[in-house]
C-alpha cells in the first residue's frame, strides 16, 4: 500500500514515455497516486521520485504547490463550493454557510464518518451557472440549499456512484497512444528541421521590381 | 443595438447532443481543414492566419499569426503548448470548447503544429475539469485510431503527437511561463521575461508557442473559409467572433458567441438573445468587462463596442471574455474584498510586492468589513496598491515578474474611487483620498480630482 501498485507502475511508465523529459510526468503521476489511495502518501512520492529520477523532496516541492493534491486523508467526497465573484453575487457564501451547517464542518474539515470534506474554492469556470459546486470535480449548477441536501443524501446512499467516483479519480478515460501510431517524444537535443517544413520551402521573395528594371 | 447575425464559428456544434464524438465531427466538416492545410505550404497556412487577424483569446490579445513568427529560425524542435488552464474568475468558455467540441480543438492544434513546424504538442487542461479531460482523452484515442494524429498524419509526412496533460489547481499556471514550468514538473512560478519569451526559449528552453484553447479552436474555420472571410467579421483590430460569459445579476446568464469588435456591452447585457437585462429590472451598478483582473466599467461604458482598442482606451480590457454584472443591491466593498482574497490566495510567492502586498490588502479589507478599520485605512489600501502597481495607471506599470499582483489592485481602485461612500459607511467617517490613481476607468466623471482635497476644490471653484 501507498507505493504505486505494479499495475499502476505500468501506467506510470507509459505516461513517462510520452514526455521528452521524465520529470514532466510528475503532476500526472501525483494524480495517479492520489487516484490509487485517495490522497498522496510519502511512500508514493518516494516511488515517483525513483521513477522519474529525482529526489522525494523535489517531488514534495512540486506536490505542495498545487491545491488539488492532498497530503493527508480526505473524505470519500470532496465538496468544493465556489464563493468567487459570480457565485458570491448569487448566493455562493450563503450556500457555503448552509453546507457547513448541514455537514457540521468548516471549510477544510472532514466529517467524522470520512464521507465528506468541505472546501471553499476559487472560481471553477461555471460562472453563468452560479452558485455552483463540484463533488470530486463533477459539477452541480445553480444549487439551492434544498438541492444541496438532496445531493448529500444521494451521495450517502451511494445513488451517485456511477457518475461520481471516489476522491482521487479524475478522468476515467486514459489517453493511450498506440505504438504503431506514435510520432514519439520530441527530444530537445539534436532536433532537426521537420521534413514537412524542409520539403515545402516558401518561394523565394519576388525580386524587387526597381532593381530588375534597372 | 448592434446585435448581428453572424455564423457561429467555434460553437457551431454545441447544439448537438453528441457534439464531442468523432462521428458528429466528421459529419460536420471535421478534419477537412487539416486535410486542406496539409495540401498547402506551412508558410501559406501562417499567412492565412495572419490575414484573419486572429487575436489570442486568452487575455493578452496578441495576434496569433505574429506570435508564431517569433520562433527563431533554424532552432529545432519546436513545441506547442495549449493553455486550457482556464481559471480567471468569471471566465467560462474554454471548458465548454473542450467538453463539447474536443475534436475541433485537436484539429486546431494540428493545424498550428503543421504551420509552425512543431513536432509535439501538449494540451494542458485545468486540473479541476474532469469531464474536459475525459472528453479530450476519448477524442484523442479516436483520432489516433483514425490516423488524424501521430505518425505520418493522413499519409502526408506530417508527424506530431498530441499529449493530454493536466494541472492540479493553481491559477498562476495560466500565465504562459508558469504553464511551462508546471509542464516541466515544477512549482508553477512565472519566469522572468525578457530576455527570453517562450517563442525563443520555452519548454526545455526550446522554441515554444503557447496558445489559448479558444484561439486554436478558430483555426479549422479559418482554413476552410479563408482568413479574409474571418477578417470580414468584427472591426478594428478585433476580428471574427468571440465567446463571452455573461454572469452575475442578469436575467439570462450564459456564454454567447458574438461578433467581435461591433457588439456592445449594452447588447451583451440587455439584448433578449444575450443577457436579457438586469435581474428584477434593477439599476446597473458596475460590471467587470474582462475577468477579475480588469478595472470595472459603469453605466457610461455600456455603449463601448467589444473591441480591444476601444476598451483599452477607456481604461480596462476584454481580457478573457468574462463579463460580471453587479446590480444596485451589490455591496461593492464585499465584492472587492472577495476578489482581492482570490489574488492573495493565488499569489505564487515569488515576488515580494505581490506576495506581501496582496496579503496586506486582504487583511485591511477584512478589518474594514469587520467594522474594525479607521478612515485612514482606505488610503492605506491605495498606498499598498501603489507599491504593487505604480500610480494605478492603465495600462498598468508592474513591479513584479507577472501581472497577478497588479491585478489585485484593480478591484480596489475601482471600488474605492467610485463607491467611496460605501467604504465610508464601513469605516465610520469621511475619507479623503490622498493617493494618486491614474487609470482612466478608475477616475470616472463622478470623481473629484484625487490630488485636490475637498477644501482646495472649494477654493478653486470660488465657493
Amino acid at each position: 500500500m501507498a507505493r504505486l501498485t505494479a499495475e499502476n507502475e505500468v501506467v506510470a511508465l507509459e505516461i513517462i514515455a510520452r514526455y521528452p523529459r521524465p520529470r514532466s510526468a510528475l503532476i500526472p503521476l501525483l494524480h495517479l497516486a492520489q487516484e490509487q489511495d485517495g490522497w498522496v502518501t510519502d511512500e508514493a512520492m518516494a516511488h515517483i521520485a525513483d521513477l522519474i529520477g529525482t529526489t522525494p523532496s523535489e517531488v514534495l516541492g512540486t506536490c505542495s504547490f498545487y491545491e488539488m493534491f492532498k497530503r493527508e486523508p480526505v473524505g470519500r467526497y470532496v465538496i468544493n463550493i465556489c464563493t468567487n465573484i459570480s457565485c458570491q453575487l448569487l448566493g455562493g457564501e450563503e450556500l457555503l454557510a448552509h453546507a457547513q451547517e448541514k455537514l457540521g464542518v468548516n471549510p477544510g474539515g472532514t466529517t467524522p464518518d470520512g464521507m465528506f470534506t468541505l472546501e471553499d474554492v476559487e472560481c471553477i469556470a461555471a460562472c453563468t451557472e452560479a452558485p455552483c459546486l463540484q463533488v470530486n470535480y463533477r459539477y452541480a449548477h445553480r444549487v439551492t440549499n434544498e438541492q444541496f441536501d438532496w445531493l448529500v443524501n444521494d451521495l450517502k446512499a451511494g445513488r451517485r456512484d456511477d457518475e461520481i467516483p471516489a476522491h482521487g479519480t479524475l478522468a476515467r478515460i486514459r489517453q493511450h497512444i498506440p505504438a504503431d501510431r506514435a510520432a514519439g517524444a520530441s527530444l530537445p537535443e539534436g532536433g532537426t528541421e521537420p521534413p514537412w517544413i524542409t520539403d515545402n520551402p516558401p518561394p523565394p521573395p519576388p525580386s524587387d521590381p526597381k532593381s530588375s528594371s534597372s | 443595438m448592434t446585435v448581428t447575425d453572424v455564423p457561429k464559428i467555434i460553437t457551431s456544434r454545441f447544439g448537438f447532443e453528441d457534439s464531442h464524438t468523432l462521428d458528429r465531427y466528421e459529419a460536420t466538416d471535421g478534419y477537412a481543414a487539416l486535410r486542406a492545410a496539409l495540401g498547402r505550404r506551412p508558410d501559406e497556412v501562417v499567412g492565412e492566419v495572419k490575414t484573419a487577424s486572429l487575436l489570442g483569446r486568452g487575455g493578452a490579445g496578441f495576434p496569433a499569426g505574429v506570435k508564431w513568427g517569433f520562433c527563431p529560425p533554424g532552432v529545432w524542435p519546436r513545441y506547442l503548448v495549449v493553455n486550457g488552464d482556464e481559471s480567471e474568475p468569471g471566465t467560462y468558455k474554454d471548458r465548454l470548447l473542450m467538453e463539447r467540441d474536443p475534436h475541433q480543438l485537436i484539429e486546431g492544434v494540428l493545424i498550428a503544429c503543421y504551420a509552425v513546424g512543431c513536432t509535439q504538442a501538449f494540451l494542458y487542461v485545468r486540473g479541476e475539469m474532469a469531464l474536459a479531460q475525459e472528453r479530450i482523452a476519448a477524442a484523442l484515442n479516436e483520432a489516433y485510431a483514425k490516423g488524424y494524429v501521430g505518425k505520418d498524419i493522413m499519409g502526408s509526412g506530417f508527424s506530431c503527437d498530441v499529449v493530454l496533460h493536466w494541472g492540479a489547481g493553481a491559477y498562476i499556471v495560466g500565465e504562459e511561463t508558469a504553464l511551462i514550468e508546471s509542464l516541466e514538473g515544477n512549482r508553477g512560478m512565472p519566469r522572468l521575461k525578457p530576455p527570453f519569451f517562450p517563442a525563443a526559449k520555452g519548454l526545455y528552453l526550446q522554441p515554444t508557442i503557447v496558445n489559448n484553447v479558444e484561439t486554436l479552436a478558430n483555426l479549422p474555420w479559418i482554413l476552410l473559409n479563408g482568413g479574409s472571410a474571418f477578417a470580414e467579421l468584427g472591426a478594428e483590430a478585433s476580428r471574427g467572433t468571440r465567446m463571452f460569459a455573461v454572469s452575475g445579476h442578469v436575467k439570462n446568464p450564459g456564454v454567447y458567441e458574438v461578433e467581435f469588435g461591433v457588439t456592445t456591452f449594452r447588447d451583451l447585457l440587455y439584448a433578449p438573445q444575450y443577457g436579457g437585462g438586469i435581474r428584477d429590472d434593477n439599476a446597473l451598478k458596475a460590471f467587470i468587462p474582462g475577468g477579475a483582473s480588469a478595472p470595472w466599467f459603469y453605466e457610461e461604458h455600456l455603449d463601448l463596442p467589444l473591441e480591444a482598442k476601444a476598451v483599452s482606451a477607456a481604461g480596462s480590457m476584454l481580457g478573457s471574455g468574462a463579463v460580471v454584472v453587479m446590480d444596485e443591491t451589490t455591496d461593492t466593498v464585499k465584492a472587492c474584498a472577495r476578489l482581492v482574497r482570490f489574488f492573495a490566495r493565488e499569489s505564487c510567492g515569488k515576488c515580494t510586492p505581490c506576495r506581501e502586498g496582496t496579503d496586506w490588502l486582504e487583511k485591511i479589507l477584512d478589518r474594514i468589513l469587520d467594522g474594525q478599520a479607521r478612515p485612514e485605512d482606505v488610503n492605506l489600501l491605495l498606498d499598498v496598491c501603489d507599491n504593487i502597481s505604480v500610480g494605478m495607471a492603465w495600462p498598468p506599470k508592474q513591479t513584479t515578474i507577472c501581472p497577478l499582483g497588479q491585478s489585485a489592485t484593480t478591484p480596489i481602485a475601482s471600488a474605492v474611487m467610485r463607491f467611496r461612500d460605501e467604504f465610508e459607511a464601513y469605516v465610520g467617517g469621511p475619507v479623503e483620498i490622498t493617493v494618486e490613481v491614474k487609470g482612466a476607468a478608475f477616475v470616472g466623471p463622478r470623481q473629484p480630482d484625487p490630488l485636490v482635497s475637498p477644501d482646495e476644490a472649494g477654493e478653486v471653484a470660488g465657493v
